[in-house]
């Protein structure tokens, strides 16, 4: 049986908690979600939109964003794109392994324990619906209580590439505007098709009184909000969730800066007022 | 005796001091000589230090002489500082044996014999200061680096030889120190002969001097430290104009001068290897030779590619902005990181750089032509 670690002195912030598969799900062909669980018992407590630093032990430690609600009391969950070494040995866990979890790091969406009258919109390119899966859930269940209303904008790259369509389904269901679109419709597609700006227009949300929270590429991000932004959305009502290179989470590797920011710090999510300054200074 | 008095030592007086705080159970270290220069290394007593050796230092160029002075510390920085005594440059951090679906994770303690530093510079101590900021003042205490820190004994020696490359003045980290240590000397020679003047700055310090002959220090003594320090200051070349230069970099992302420096910079990232304040590491893991899995942390530098590696690329594939990314860090977006200077003046980076690029000269440049944009790559900053 797998044997959690006594600790005498305090842990070290950079030496992971163990947590066991539990259960795993494929959600594209490249996209694996990770059900998790501590084998220490303890129950990790975050807010949308941050992230943990996730091991493969012996491969590496990558940052990834977790995408259940905190209001969800099942396991730990996080949903992995297989891009390289690491995410790789994600990707491919089986339940019953063991991965090391740091965490909770950084800021989140501003959603949790903070419901509005107001809509709030939350705009994905692809795997950028991940690091918000968890306050739509939050959101969802504050629009049953009477909070603002919600819109879920999600683009993918193809019909195949379009994560959580079980949970769009539900999220529908229960009240929520969602709307997607792809850029290259397939074989049996039969939905929308152009980028995610395409559906801000006639989505319905309130221009002037909405918050909107923006998970995908820079550019994608970028030109969000510029469209936002022309119908009438304040830059400063806008979040993002930015990435860098990260190596430890705790403000001390360096390598997540972004100008003024250390991004496992002051980000993942920047107001998008702070945010387009750095974003759009050339890097080059 | 209590903190904050000042006594007089002699040289054989530092030699017991040395003794003392080998007793007390420190590994005590200083600047030794040693392949052409000046670096830390172990000290056994007095006789390890670099008695009669100055430095000379310049944009790319170190060298040092031997004069046929007694002076100890008569000179300025060496490259190596004291940065890796505290933040190793590689550690191992903990050890994992993975079993199927069984895994056994101890970290590996990192338990050095404290450390006594005799002879670290006023700048050192104020980059010790600096790296304080990072891993202990955040929200994120680092326990290895706290426990080094905690345990060891700094006795600064104040400068009186600054480098043609120092500027510590204008950063205000030297060359007096006033906070930040546990004995601070200054190195006296006068009528009243060769002797350390020493202000105690710690408990620490108390335990330290006992059975150290010593005697109260004199106004005399006083105002032979602020000759010292005066003629330092004299001697200081170079200097930053910090007033106002954080803002003027951070508005000044798309300078010409970005380009230039990036002519002759080689990218290899001396600068960042010998700048006492330079923290970035790497996070890797390594297998062993008995299959554990070992996690390691390394320096790195923001002058390498990976440093900026997503998926799909780097962020800074340039060697422009990689300078620029360093030194906007160094003496801009510290600031707003954590609210210190990333710079304290030590010249090691203008000194160690191959090709001599002075990071003064090149804040200087752009401070002179504040708001100029290049004009063959329009700025395509805009706000959306
Ligand atoms: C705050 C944050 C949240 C994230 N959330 C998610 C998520 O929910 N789901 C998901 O699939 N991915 C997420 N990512 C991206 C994920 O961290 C990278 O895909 C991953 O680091 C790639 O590592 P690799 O070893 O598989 O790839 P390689 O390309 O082999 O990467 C080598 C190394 O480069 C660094 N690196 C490469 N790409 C990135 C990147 N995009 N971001 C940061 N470091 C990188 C890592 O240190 C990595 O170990 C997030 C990134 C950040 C910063
Ligand atoms: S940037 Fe250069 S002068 Fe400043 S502390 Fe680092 S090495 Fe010394
Ligand atoms: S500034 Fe000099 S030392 Fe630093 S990376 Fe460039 S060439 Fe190397
Ligand atoms: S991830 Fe290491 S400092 Fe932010």
């Amino acid at each position: 049986m797998a044997s959690a670690t006594e600790f005498s002195v305090p842990r070290s912030a950079l030496t992971p908690a163990l947590y066991r598969v539990v259960a795993r799900g494929r959600e594209t062909a490249d996209v694996v979600t990770l059900w998790l669980e501590s084998l220490d018992g303890e129950r990790l407590s975050f807010r949308s939109g941050q992230f943990n630093m996730l091991s493969a032990l012996g491969v590496g430690e990558v940052a990834v964003s977790v995408s259940g609600s905190p209001s969800d009391p099942g396991p730990l969950r996080h949903t992995v794109r297989d891009v390289g070494a690491v995410t790789h040995a994600l990707c491919s866990c089986d339940v019953g392994d063991v991965i090391g979890v740091r965490g909770p790091f950084g800021t989140d969406w501003g959603v949790t324990g903070n419901a509005t009258p107001h809509d709030t919109v939350v705009v994905a390119g692809g795997i950028g619906l991940a690091p918000l899966r968890g306050a739509v859930e939050e959101l969802a269940a504050a629009q049953r209580e009477g909070a603002g209303r919600v819109f879920v904008l999600v683009g993918a790259r193809e019909p195949d590439q379009m994560v959580f369509l079980d949970d769009l389904a539900e999220w529908e269901k229960a009240g929520v505007v969602v709307l997607i679109t792809v850029d290259r419709p397939a074989p049996g597609w039969s939905g929308r098709v152009g980028l995610v700006t395409t559906l801000l227009a006639n989505a319905g949300f309130d221009a002037r009184h909405c918050r909107v929270l923006i998970c995908g590429p820079e550019i994608m991000m970028r030109f969000t909000a510029r469209a936002l932004n022309e119908l009438g959305v304040d830059l400063a009502s806008i979040w993002v969730s930015l990435e860098r290179n990260m190596q430890c989470g705790l403000g001390w590797c360096g390598h997540c800066q972004l100008g003024p920011l250390l991004l496992c710090r002051d980000g993942p999510v920047v107001n998008y007022l702070e945010a387009s300054a750095l974003m759009n200074e050339r890097e080059r | 005796m209590s903190v904050g008095a000042s006594v007089v030592l002699r040289v054989d007086d530092l030699a017991t001091l040395i003794t003392r705080l080998s007793e007390l159970g420190y590994e005590v270290k200083g600047p030794v000589v040693r392949a052409g220069a000046i670096v830390s290394g172990a000290l056994s007593g007095v006789g390890d230090l670099p008695k009669g050796v100055h430095d000379e230092q310049g944009p790319g160029e170190y060298r040092i002489a031997h004069g046929d002075d007694d002076h100890l510390f008569d000179w300025a920085v060496g490259p190596s500082g004291w940065k890796p005594e505290f933040f190793p440059p590689h550690d191992e951090l903990w050890r994992a044996r993975v079993g199927d679906g069984h895994v056994e994770l101890v970290e590996i303690p990192d338990e050095p014999r404290p450390l006594a530093v005799v002879g670290a510079r006023p700048c050192e101590a104020a980059a010790l200061g600096v790296l304080d900021r990072v891993f202990i003042d955040g929200a994120h205490r680092d326990t290895r680096y706290v426990e080094r820190r905690e345990n060891a004994f700094v006795a600064v020696v104040e400068c009186s030889s600054p480098a043609a490359t120092c500027f510590c003045d204008s950063m205000s980290s030297g060359p007096n120190i006033e906070v930040g240590f546990d004995l601070a000397l200054t190195e006296l020679d006068d009528d009243d002969g060769h002797r350390f003047l020493a202000r105690v700055g710690s408990v620490r310090a108390l335990a330290a001097l006992e059975g150290v002959a010593f005697v109260l220090a004199s106004a005399v003594d006083f105002s032979a430290r602020d000759a010292v320090l005066e003629g330092a200051r004299r001697r200081m070349v170079r200097h930053l104009d910090v007033d106002g230069l954080a803002g003027v970099l951070a508005r000044n992302l798309e300078h010409p001068r970005w380009a230039e420096v990036a002519e002759r910079c080689l990218s290899c990232g001396n600068c960042t290897l010998v700048c006492p304040t330079c923290f970035c590491s790497d996070v890797r893991d390594a297998t062993d030779l008995d299959g554990d899995v070992v996690r390691q942390r390394t320096w790195s530098s923001c002058f390498s590619v990976d440093h900026s590696y997503l998926h799909g690329g780097a962020v800074r594939p340039t060697t422009q902005s990689r300078y620029r990314q360093w030194m906007t860090h160094k003496l801009s977006s510290w600031w707003d990181q954590f609210d210190t200077t990333g710079c304290v003046g030590c010249g090691r980076c203008v000194a160690w750089c191959p090709v001599g690029i002075d990071l003064t000269e090149e804040a200087a440049a752009i401070v002179r032509f504040d708001g100029v944009t290049s004009v063959t790559r329009p700025s395509v900053r805009s706000h959306l």
